[in-house]
């Protein structure tokens, strides 16, 4: 079972919910650190640092004395990552998609494909938490490979729980494709509301089952709750506004382990989302 | 020489974009001739990446042996740079301003990029 926690709006509580989730998911249990630009999963689950594996995307390399400038590449090149000037190719290997396009359409054979370092794979391990996370080098800003170097690190067996980027671009659709659910974290405010639309849109686009968690009930309005009412949206758990959670989270710490009340709320989270996707917890 | 400046506009009266690489249009104003044309940077403001790239390519295409614009990103100034494009930092509201202003001499040319980029 692969299950995603993601979310229209950054710092509503992605991360707070699949810490705590996997903490008290109850046995074995994978967290996959997906926010490749800014992981912290590790802030708070701790656990000795595993393997770091480096990864690799293909990008153009130009044999300029072969190169006649004819700008093939740069015609055929989507991301601008390849472009001629004159004669001289420049490329922006920040910008490739690794494609391997601009090389198949070099008329002159004069581009061949390197390896360039995007990021890292960790793997660390805390208690029952086997935890992976991608970290991309700084000056990257290619995402999505990371994500899916990530991912190819899931072990059948137990549950995995897939921790996305903010937002709804490609780096966050690279980590719910083909995820059993997906856990979308909210907050009541209009951002937040506003955020929430999107990421419903874009979880019925890539039609995946999905739920609702509310964070910092109490604060804001009630329009969150409104709209999932009007939409048949499922509110899974609903987190209330209390600010010694946010000292807690603000100290490194779990949740769960902080403030031991609220270890009912996810252990139940984690029944629900095992009861949606139709498996025991 | 032309000379491209970034513009929301299409004429001389028309504002000076701050932007390079998301400006809407590039006014090519040739000194010799005295004509002015208008490049559509339309496509580069549609790409979610490599606007600068994209509209930097579109000015060098242009024929342009200088730009005027507030701000240049380093992808775009790595290319300009490249093509000998010189790139001279304004200011000015309007094109016709940023036009005189680069004839009485008053502009300082860039050496390289004076804003980051989106991606990087």
């Amino acid at each position: 079972m692969k299950v995603a926690i993601a979310s229209g709006k950054g710092g509503t509580g992605k991360t707070t919910v699949a810490v705590n989730l996997a903490r008290s998911w109850g046995g074995p249990v994978q967290l996959l650190d997906c926010d490749v630009e800014e992981p912290n999963a590790h802030l708070f689950l701790g656990g000795e640092k595993g393997e770091e594996v480096p990864v690799f995307v293909k990008v153009p390399s130009v044999d300029e004395a072969l190169c006649d400038g004819c700008g093939e590449c740069g015609r055929f090149c989507e991301f601008h990552a390849i472009v001629v000037v004159g004669r001289s190719p420049i490329v922006f290997p920040g910008m490739c998609h690794a494609c391997g396009g601009c090389a198949k359409v070099c008329p002159r054979g004069a581009i061949r494909e390197v390896d360039e370092r995007i990021g890292v794979v960790e793997t660390r391990r805390s208690g029952s938490v086997s935890l992976t996370l991608g970290r991309m080098d700084v000056g990257m800003s290619m995402a999505p490979p990371l994500v899916h170097a990530v991912r190819a690190r899931i072990q059948g067996g137990s549950p995995a729980i897939l921790d996305a980027p903010a937002g709804t671009s490609c780096s966050v659709v690279a980590t719910l494709r083909e995820t059993d659910f997906v856990v979308l974290v909210t907050e009541p405010t209009p951002f937040g509301l506003h955020d929430l639309t999107l990421a419903v849109d874009l979880v019925r686009e890539l039609r995946l089952p999905f739920g609702v968690v509310v964070n910092r009930v109490g604060a804001g309005d009630d329009r969150v709750h409104a709209w999932c009412r009007k939409e048949g949206v499922e509110i899974l758990l609903e987190i209330p506004d209390d600010r010694r959670i946010a000292e807690g989270y603000a100290r490194g710490r779990l949740l769960v382990e902080a403030l031991p009340e609220y270890g009912d709320l996810f252990r139940s989270l984690a029944g629900t989302i095992a009861a949606r996707v139709g498996v025991a917890a | 020489m032309k000379i491209a400046f970034s513009t929301s506009g299409e004429s001389l009266e028309a504002p000076l974009d701050s932007r390079f690489g998301r400006a809407p249009y590039f006014l090519i104003y040739d000194l010799d001739s005295r004509q002015a044309r208008v490049v559509d940077n339309g496509a580069s403001r549609a790409s979610s990446q490599g606007a600068g790239i994209q509209a930097a390519d579109s000015v060098v295409r242009a024929g342009a042996g200088a730009v005027v614009t507030a701000h240049c990103g380093p992808k775009a100034f790595q290319v300009l740079h490249a093509a000998g494009i010189k790139v001279f930092s304004c200011h000015a509201a309007t094109v016709g301003e940023a036009l005189d202003m680069y004839r009485s001499g008053a502009l300082v040319e860039q050496t390289g990029a004076d804003v980051a980029g989106h991606h990087a």
